[in-house]
């Protein structure tokens, strides 16, 4: 199959179900586009970062399939495919939503589809444009249940995200400035030429064009302290939502981040890009041991570990050199493998027991047998220890920044991650083991859907288990070679 | 480039435009009515389509007359008309609480023109354009980004928070107009399509604001803590 080909089945596949599903009007038609273009999208997308003869440009050079875009379409993919299964049966228990289902499948496609478009856009303008099309679409998404806190979540979340977002199109027009006095007036701004461009562009419009577009994309990505949007949405959303936006929607917007760091590294801006964002990584991590202390509530929980999660991204792609890079893009599949799989623990339970406050929510082993041990492996796998995949990626960023001249930064992630594995996991020895004040809730009924539950979450964890023990070698080369390309390595 | 090296009656033309631009920024800023916001928001939405005809007519762009006409089309009529669809069907035809007076509000942003003016002259000082278009144009640029934020933060009603985002954007556009005439055209159509959508999707989310939590303003959005 060539690229071309590829790529577009890629995007056809959701844009299709979103055609169909609207087309077909009935719930139970239009959960089987979305699980049937999931499905497809997957096949498509794993090979996509291994395939020979990247980078490519298609569409005259508007659309640019390189091993970073393609890692991270993969990452979408992998999420897309695991809330489509579980969103059957979460949906279907949501009782008094059923004829907006359609609506609902074809947003969360179409969500699936502006995720899967913007890692591959080669225009920086272009890909602002897709990161916005993202927050517009998956705004309904969040208020998708129309009660006034899902309201007010969807509402801060588009409003913070696009005036976040602003700067960074603020930033991109300093920096299509700062490349006019390269090329001359009119020019292509993409990825590519930037870089190449960088070490002529004034270094003041360079610096400026990368910080504003940081504080931008930062805010979409949920780096403190511009993250104050996520955990209302994540936690207002239905759960399939959630997990697509934390374990897809946020690596999408680091990639722009991680491309203009590329860039500001080529122009040998020494070390100001770096400890910017090393500074908002460190920020984001004590922002998000903090609330995770604190917190009261399943899904705020979740979302403060995102926040978390995008911190030790962060300083990942700080820390630059090969370690950082690919314990960084490691570190993305783990998060978006390990999110959904916390999120759908937490949509069972918040379903079950009618609450979303972990004070209600108690004595979870007698409630799922099967699901409740792989949700308390997940809580395991998220707070890095081993032998789930997040022990090796958050271990190899750690070894980057030993080495590096960020070693406070590292000392710090240390005693923080340590912190938030307490705290975490307290949360969920008091779900698991306390009594429960309350009755317990009633037994499922047969609309329960256990099965599409759980397939999801043993899914995700059998692919944690197995990046724990064991890090393909193909990998590591592929790593090495976007560290290469980014410019991480000399 | 184009802004360094124009002719007087350009260059005077060019910071008119901008400056009356910025001068409806300081409009919106100091009114309490919502209707006052949307016509002044058009307005500068019209200036800015002017400046754009202007500097392509100065510089040989002939596609700027598209963006010129099509930035008066959107933002300075479909984007009020929606906003006045919007305004309709609220009750509200003001802001109801003040979280800072009027005159304040203005001498905060007069500090921050001040602010942005002093980070314009450094930055053309150190690219070596000694063009006061230039300068004005940055300081515009800057300033109505730090109006359009300032908006944002000491309003509550949904309208206001949609009008303070768009006066974000059209200090950028006015800004990319004079100092970046050559951005490819397909960016600016996507730009000002982009910008229909979310205000179109702004609209909807309002009307279910309205419905479900009873109040457009920001004020009431105060469940989802810690």
């Amino acid at each position: 199959m060539s690229l071309g080909l590829r790529i577009a089945l890629l995007w056809l596949a959701p844009a299709l179900a979103v055609a169909l599903g609207l087309l077909a009007r009935r719930p139970r038609a239009s959960e089987y586009l979305n699980l049937a273009a999931s499905v497809a999208v997957f096949v498509l997308a794993v090979p996509l970062p291994f395939l020979h003869g990247l980078p490519a440009t298609l569409l005259g050079g508007y659309v640019i399939v390189d091993a970073l875009g393609a890692w991270v379409a993969l990452c979408v993919a992998v999420v897309y495919l695991l809330a489509s299964i579980y969103a059957v049966a979460y949906m279907r228990q949501a009782a008094h939503r059923q004829a907006q289902l359609p609506v609902f499948y074809a947003l969360f496609a179409g969500f699936a589809l502006s995720m899967l478009v913007a890692p591959l856009v080669n225009s920086v303008g272009v890909y602002w444009i897709a990161i916005e099309l993202t927050t517009l679409v998956s705004t309904f998404l969040v208020g998708f249940e129309h009660n006034a806190e899902s309201m007010e979540a969807a509402w801060k979340y588009i409003i913070v995200v696009s005036s976040g977002i602003s700067l960074a199109l603020l930033g991109t027009a300093l920096l299509y400035w700062g490349g006019s006095f390269v090329y001359g007036e009119t020019y292509m701004l993409t990825w590519a030429s930037l870089t190449a461009a960088a070490p002529h562009v004034p270094p003041v419009l360079l610096k400026m064009g990368f910080l504003l577009a940081l504080i931008g994309y930062g805010t979409k990505v949920g780096l403190a302290p511009m993250h104050t949007w996520l955990p209302d949405a994540h936690s207002e959303g239905p759960a399939p939502v959630s997990a697509m936006l934390s374990g897809a929607l946020l690596n999408t917007a680091m990639v722009g981040i991680v491309r203009l760091l590329a860039a500001a590294d080529a122009a040998g801006q020494g070390r100001l890009p770096h400890v910017a964002l090393v500074v908002l990584g460190v920020f984001s991590l004590l922002i998000g041991a903090l609330f995770i202390v604190r917190q009261r509530q399943v899904k705020r929980l979740m979302a403060y570990s995102s926040v978390e999660h995008m911190g030790v991204l962060a300083l990942g792609f700080g820390f630059g050199g090969t370690l950082g890079v690919a314990g960084a893009l490691y570190h993305m599949l783990n998060h978006s493998l390990a999110k959904p799989l916390l999120f759908f623990g937490a949509g069972n339970a918040m379903q079950r027991y009618g609450s979303k406050r972990m004070d209600d929510i108690r004595g979870v082993w007698g409630q799922f047998p099967v699901s409740g041990a792989i949700w308390l492996c997940g809580a395991v796998a998220i707070t890095g220890a081993p032998p789930f995949g997040l022990f090796p990626s958050e271990f190899a960023i750690l070894r980057a920044g030993w080495s590096g001249p960020h070693l406070w930064a590292a000392i710090v992630m240390l005693v923080l991650l340590i912190a938030i594995f307490v705290a975490f996991l307290n949360h969920f020895r008091a779900m698991y083991l306390e009594a429960s004040p309350l009755a317990p809730p009633a037994a499922p009924t047969a609309a329960w859907g256990a099965g599409w539950r759980v397939l999801p979450m043993a899914l995700a964890l059998a692919a944690l288990l197995a990046l724990g023990l064991w890090w393909p070698p193909a990998w590591q080369a592929l790593f090495a070679d976007i560290a290469r390309g980014l410019g991480a390595v000399p | 480039m184009l802004a360094a090296h124009l002719a007087p009656l350009a260059a005077s033309l060019f910071s008119l435009l901008a400056i009356a631009s910025l001068l409806l920024a300081f409009v919106m800023l100091g009114s309490r009515w919502l209707k006052d916001y949307m016509l002044a928001f058009a307005a500068q939405s019209w200036l800015i389509g002017i400046l754009s005809a202007a500097v392509g007519y100065y510089g040989g762009y002939a596609e700027l007359y598209w963006v010129g006409g099509l930035t008066v089309l959107f933002r300075g009529v479909v984007l009020p008309w929606l906003i006045l669809r919007i305004l309709r069907r609220l009750n509200t035809a003001r802001e109801l609480h003040e979280v800072l007076s009027t005159s304040t509000s203005l001498v905060i942003g007069a500090g921050a023109v001040i602010f942005a003016l002093v980070v314009s002259v450094r930055l053309a000082a150190e690219l070596g354009l000694a063009s006061n278009v230039v300068v004005l144009a940055l300081t515009v640029m800057f300033s109505m980004k730090l109006i359009g934020f300032l908006m944002l933060t000491l309003r509550h009603e949904a309208i206001s928070h949609i009008l303070g985002i768009l006066v974000l954007e059209n200090g950028i556009f006015l800004g990319t107009q004079i100092l970046m005439p050559g951005m490819p055209l397909m960016i600016e159509l996507v730009l000002l399509f982009d910008l229909l959508v979310a205000v179109a999707c702004f609209g909807v989310l309002v009307r279910y604001l309205l419905t479900h939590i009873g109040s457009t303003s920001s004020r009431e959005l105060r469940r989802l803590t810690g």
